[in-house]
């Protein structure tokens, strides 16, 4: 089997005297959506921020498809395939569609010696993404604010995955959703896993974890509470498990992992 | 799904996307109320001072290059402001820069070229300096540049009286005799064309003195250059390019824009420095014009540009807003300003009316807000 897209082997991080982070490993393969569940404060922001270049771990390894991998900052981690979508910092709402789309990679095109942004081939593009995804953005140019929440964290997924991303990182995309727009964020993280991307979708609702999900990581109070994969696990294990009830040493028994 | 699909009609709609009327679409444009202001102060005007030579060539060169001047600092400070910064040290860069050009040539003989970039040099660093305070302190701007503003004018009043005894330095205008520089911000362009309009009897002409047969208007002041010109650099900046979009993401969002990769704290430290040089592009033609520069200069000047900018449609939190709007807004200043002096209205009532438009302009923003991100 190749590598993993992503292989995180014992992270660890401190701030300060806090220990957020005791060792936590994870691997996500391609075409595959890998849920990090935990309750608050259980240490998923620090790891997610860890993986995407936000923090250095102070100890840990980092793989990429097989080739160890050392970011110094967000942009490392954009320029290696790993995009990262935040829950409420997704897109900004006074900014147009298109101009949200292609922030930090605006396609340009020369006039003279001047470089300018090619807004017709972006409002093209822009349009052509938002129907495959199903929102009809008549127009690109309207401000993001004119979506609904589900639209924009869609948006947001759509853009990372045509900027080339090879690993998303979904920050709790559904915690703020009604149900009929969970539903269609995660209608379109199934497509996303469809076309070969790695996913890494963080929630504390083990729901919306289950209905996606092809394995299931828990973390508590900065470790890892074990791996399950899809089908060997229930529902009501996953909510315990968060919940860190004494099932835990059950579940690792069944999943046959190591702590 | 493939590409032949019919429907070359509306493709099925999507309750979801709120339908938004043309009228509400129009309004959202930031510079609407910048335009609207402006016929409308044109007409008023118009309206009550049109015998008063407001409208003759010189009149209409009086309150352009009034309004120049506006336009010209509300340009970096509409920038500034979509980047999600201010700058209250905009009045005191202005009189810094000036005492600087004045010490340099007048005191120290420097040829005036070089005390010219000499400030423009010193202004820009410090322009950089208060955005690089404003990212590693993540203070707000405002604070610190409320310091710049006095620390910067002490500087200006202390540097001026140490070196020539005097808060006012003259003789600027001999100095920039014969120099290469000064004419870019002191002279007049297309005299040849007013001549010609003169000769034709399109312009009046001085039928007295010493420049007789000369028009009373000779040419397009380079302040005026230099505002159309920032405006266009700004607009096209903003609108067209890449560094444009990031102006509006570091403002709109800056955690959110940095986490895409936009590198908000270069974009920001160039939109401070990029204010100072507008600053000082002001404080030089003043300088070049008057002959001589003084330490109080650009007082309240901060805020006149952050009243237009607001005025022509930008939002105080940043992240919406136009350079056409901004320049608008000047105008409307300028031309508020010196209609109401032709129309022989008291001038404190001027700061009135200035005030209510302020007023005005930020609830008509706080609206337009409000329908952007979809009444929430």
């Amino acid at each position: 089997m190749a590598a993993p897209l992503i292989e995180m082997r014992d992270i660890e991080k401190h701030f300060g005297s806090v220990i957020a982070l005791g060792g936590v490993s994870l691997t996500v393969n391609a075409g595959e959506v890998h849920c990090l569940l935990g309750d608050n404060g259980a240490g998923k922001s620090t790891f997610i921020k860890t993986m995407s270049g936000v923090h250095k771990p102070n100890a840990g390894e980092m793989y990429m498809e097989g080739e160890k991998v050392v970011f110094d900052s967000a942009r490392d981690a954009i320029d290696r395939g790993i995009a990262t979508v935040y829950q409420d910092l997704a897109m900004i709402p006074l900014m147009s569609v298109t101009r949200n789309f292609f922030m930090g990679r605006e396609p340009t095109k020369k006039i003279g010696p001047f470089r300018f942004i090619d807004f017709e081939e972006a409002h093209r593009i822009t349009k052509e993404e938002m129907m495959k995804i199903g929102i009809d953005v008549r127009d690109p140019d309207q401000a993001v604010g004119t979506l609904s929440g589900g639209e924009r964290q869609t948006v947001a997924i759509a853009r990372a995955v045509h900027s080339g991303a090879k690993l998303l990182i979904l920050d709790e995309p559904t915690s703020a959703l009604g149900v009929r727009q969970t539903a269609m964020v995660l209608k379109y993280v199934n497509m996303v896993r469809e076309r070969g991307l790695g996913v890494v979708f963080i929630t504390h609702n083990v729901r919306h974890a289950m209905a996606v999900g092809d394995r299931f990581t828990v973390l508590n109070r900065g470790q890892t509470l074990g791996t399950a994969v899809r089908g060997e696990i229930e529902q009501d294990d996953l909510q315990n498990m968060m919940a860190g009830g004494q099932d835990l040493q059950d579940l690792s028994d069944e999943t046959g992992d190591a702590e | 799904m493939t590409s032949d699909v019919e429907t070359p009609d509306a493709p099925p709609q999507d309750e979801r996307v709120k339908k938004i009327s043309r009228f509400r679409k129009a309004m959202i444009r930031p510079e609407l109320g910048a335009i609207a202001g402006t016929i409308l102060v044109f007409m008023l005007f118009l309206a009550i001072a049109r015998d008063t030579g407001m409208f003759s060539p010189q009149g209409v060169m009086t309150w352009s290059t009034v309004s120049a001047q506006f336009i010209i600092i509300a340009v970096g400070a509409c920038l500034l402001m979509i980047a999600g910064e201010f700058d209250l040290s905009v009045g005191s860069m202005i009189g810094f820069a000036g005492i600087i050009i004045a010490i340099t040539s007048v005191s120290w003989g420097w040829p005036v070229w070089l005390s010219i970039i000499t400030a423009f040099i010193l202004a820009m660093a410090i322009g950089a300096l208060n955005g690089y305070l404003v990212i590693k302190t993540g203070l707000p701007s405002f604070i610190v540049t409320l310091a710049f503003l006095y620390i910067l004018r002490g500087l200006t009043i202390f540097g001026a009286i140490a070196t020539t005894r005097r808060t006012i330095i003259g003789g600027v205008r001999e100095a920039a005799e014969g120099d290469w520089l000064a004419p870019l911000f002191g002279g007049t362009i297309l005299t040849g064309l007013f001549q010609w309009l003169a000769d034709i009897g399109l312009l009046e002409t001085f039928t007295r003195g010493t420049r007789v047969g000369q028009p009373i208007v000779d040419g397009i002041p380079m302040l005026i250059v230099w505002a159309l010109g920032l405006v266009v650099f700004g607009h096209i900046l903003l609108t067209r390019t890449q560094f444009g979009n990031w102006i509006y993401a570091s403002g709109g969002d800056a955690r959110a824009a940095r986490y895409v990769g936009v590198p908000v704290n270069r974009v920001k430290i160039l939109m401070f420095m990029f204010t100072a040089f507008c600053a000082t592009v002001f404080a030089t033609a003043q300088v070049i014009e008057f002959g001589s520069a003084a330490a109080d200069r650009g007082l309240l000047k901060e805020f006149e540009a952050i009243i237009s900018v607001v005025i022509g449609g930008a939002l105080l939190t940043g992240g919406y807003g136009s350079v056409v709007g901004a320049a608008l807004g000047a105008l409307i200043f300028g031309v508020v300003q010196q209609g109401l002096f032709f129309a022989g209205v008291e001038s404190s009532l001027f700061r009135v009316f200035l005030g209510i438009i302020l007023l005005l302009a930020v609830i008509l923003n706080t609206y337009i807000r409000r329908i952007i991100t979809g009444e929430r």
